[in-house]
């Protein structure tokens, strides 16, 4: 069966473009001549990026140094292992999505996510002993991964650390008890009103001045430690949002089922505060991702330190703009797409409830 | 009795023996951690203490507001930093508040180019890191403009490597530049979500009264709308407040000597790390603390004064 065309109004598509262009563009003569201006400055900026990026732009220090960029000085025999990492992770974010949609589709739901909770620490052992070899694989130092690699590593590590940390420290927040609650609040407040630098610094150099036997502790392990100390008290700040919106009748009916206080936390409140602070801890994790670069400044050799030290090379001299370009990029895609899954995640959330 | 049998069960016993166990916890880890930095502190031969802050620094500064030169003391040395630090904080300020407002507008503004070149402005430049920025603005665009007496002239401004003059003829150091110039975009595109959050909360009724009075969009915005939406904007342009204050302390990233770069250079000649630390950790609390409490302040004023 054919459909019958609506009637058309009596615009044609020309005229609903010029209405188009009347309203957004043209509405008044201070937009027009805001616009002209704005398209001649796009214009000339435009063009003239173009053509630096294609006539005098040398994307050579980019192609050549593709593998620095991406896994530093991972050897390359030994590159199947992150190959694997990936698809282990892929593996793992398929399953618990389709497990999220079948839930969805059969409305069912309840069943428990003890595979997942078993699977994932399960994965991350494997991870690690995929990325850093010994039992059986050939041992990779972590003074040879770098790259996109380290910035991954380090800001997933140090937010799955940070995050027990995080909830630990905004339930003492939280918490009736004077004492606990001052310690948490403390904590939280202090790390909340230094930058990052310090607390980087702190951990480089202090870390093992307060530890017995001045150990040498590896320098990737130490940024992530700095960083874990960092995030706990912004985690505990998103984390006690979302538990302040927990009306107090949820605690009241736990309470009157006869829960004692942690199985109360456990089973009532944490679940609900934590899919509502979900948003603010992908927000959270994104910032966390931005701020690894500053451990360029100490030394390490992830995203933004390792543009740095193809930069040094003699031969890739002066290419600033084609590297930081590039390294921006990366970081750009990695960040915009979370932030869109943070947006989407939390319109689901609310349409939800 | 009921109260010997139910100790266990007694909330006023478990209330206080949560807290003792929290105390102790965390002054033995204190101790632990102490105890562990005397005794390493010992071998390295360092005796704590602020008195080295009173030997002669020896290491040249790019530019201070105060005299200077390397003869003086480590205490001058980092005076200078920190003048230099609340410097770039006073600037960016308000010129992260000027592109953040403009942006924020900008974003909800009639015309689509506007808008969407806006939107392009904040996603592009809030995704990408502050430092990774700072380099591009020192390294790809600060020093690769011309020399300075060939200066790229523009609504008189006159740029080059060597720095900005702006029109009144102060020159600004192509380092204090590029730190100023990063640290405010970045920070403007959060301020820019904030306003145009804010003024997205307030009523579109108000919007209408004030047409209806036959306000123009100019008078509109600045008499009415923004009045009320700064009560959304203020609490959160705190934080943003806050976090440029933190972040200039990425100004060694551009070689400008901020507080946290003399401190590091002075960590590097002396290898006091505890005292530096306290130092560090005290200057920048307290520069969090004036701002929390002025903007509290100011929050007080514009918030909502209800019958």
């Amino acid at each position: 069966m054919t459909v019958k065309p609506l009637p058309q109004p009596p615009s044609s598509r020309l005229t609903q473009t010029r209405i188009w262009l009347h309203r957004n563009l043209f509405n008044g003569w201070f937009n027009s001549l805001l616009t002209i201006a704005l398209l001649a400055l796009i214009g000339s900026v435009g063009v003239n990026f173009m053509r630096w990026v294609f006539t005098q732009a040398q994307w050579a220090v980019v192609t050549t140094n593709l593998r620095l960029f991406l896994v530093g000085r991972y050897p390359v025999d030994q590159v199947w292992r992150l190959w694997t990492v990936l698809a282990i992770v892929l593996a793992l974010a398929g399953y618990s999505g389709w497990r999220s949609q079948r839930k969805k589709a059969s409305a069912v739901g309840g069943s428990s996510n003890a595979q997942l909770l078993v699977a994932v620490p399960i994965a991350l052992l494997v991870i690690f002993w995929l990325l850093g070899g010994g039992v059986g694989l050939a041992r990779v130092p972590t003074n040879l991964w770098g790259g996109l690699l380290l910035t991954l590593i380090v800001a997933i590590a140090s937010t799955v650390l940070a995050f027990p940390l995080g909830v630990l420290l905004a339930l003492g927040r939280q918490s009736s008890l004077p004492i606990l609650q001052g310690f948490c609040t403390a904590y939280i407040e202090l790390i909340r009103g230094l930058p990052l630098i310090g607390i980087l610094f702190m951990a480089q150099v202090m870390l093992p001045l307060v530890l017995p036997g001045q150990p040498n502790i590896d320098r990737v392990v130490r940024a992530i430690a700095g960083l874990v100390l960092f995030n706990a008290a912004y985690q505990a700040e998103n984390v006690r949002g979302g538990l302040q919106s927990i009306p107090k009748g949820q605690t009241e009916a736990a309470r009157a089922l006869g829960l004692n206080l942690p199985l109360t936390l456990a089973l009532v409140v944490l679940p609900q505060a934590l899919r509502i602070s979900i948003p603010a801890i992908v927000g959270q994790f994104i910032s966390l991702f931005k701020d690894t670069s500053l451990l360029a400044l100490f030394a390490l050799l992830e995203l933004t330190g390792m543009a740095r030290s193809i930069l040094a090379q003699p031969q890739f001299l002066g290419r600033y703009a084609e590297v930081y370009l590039f390294v921006g990029l990366l970081y750009w895609v990695f960040c915009y797409s979370l932030s869109t899954v943070s947006r989407r995640i939390e319109a689901q959330t609310r349409f939800r409830r | 009795m009921v109260r010997t049998a139910s100790l266990w069960r007694n909330v006023k016993f478990w209330r206080f023996a949560g807290q003792a166990i929290a105390v102790i916890v965390v002054v033995a880890l204190i101790g632990f951690l102490g105890a562990n930095l005397n005794r390493n502190l010992a071998q390295l031969g360092i005796r704590p203490g602020f008195g080295f802050l009173q030997s002669q620094a020896g290491f040249a500064i790019g530019e201070s507001l105060i005299p200077y030169s390397p003869s003086d003391s480590y205490s001058r040395a980092l005076l200078v930093g920190l003048l230099n630090s609340l410097l770039v904080i006073g600037w960016g300020l308000v010129v992260a508040t000027g592109i953040g407002i403009t942006a924020g507008i900008a974003r909800l503004s009639s015309n689509w180019l506007v808008r969407n070149l806006a939107l392009v402005y904040v996603e592009v430049l809030r995704n990408t890191p502050l430092l990774l920025q700072l380099f591009f603005w020192y390294f790809a665009v600060f020093l690769t403009l011309p020399k300075p007496d060939n200066p790229i002239r523009w609504l008189g401004f006159s740029l080059s490597n060597g720095g900005v003059t702006l029109p009144g003829g102060l020159l600004l150091s192509t380092e204090f530049s590029s730190l100023l110039l990063g640290l405010s975009i970045y920070t403007g595109t959060f301020i820019a979500e904030i306003v145009r959050g804010g003024i997205e909360s307030v009523p579109k009724g108000q919007w209408e009264a004030g047409r209806s009075l036959g306000l123009k969009p100019g008078q509109l915005m600045r008499l009415i709308i923004f009045p009320q939406a700064l009560r959304a904007i203020i609490p959160p342009l705190g934080n943003q407040y806050l976090n440029l204050a933190k972040n200039s302390s990425l100004a060694i990233a551009v070689g400008f000597p901020d507080l946290y770069a003399v401190a590091s250079t002075t960590f590097n000649q002396t290898g006091r790390a505890v005292e530096i630390m306290i130092l560090i950790s005290l200057t920048y609390l307290t520069i969090s603390l004036v701002i929390s409490l002025l903007l509290n302040l100011y929050n007080r004023r514009v918030q909502l004064v209800e019958r």
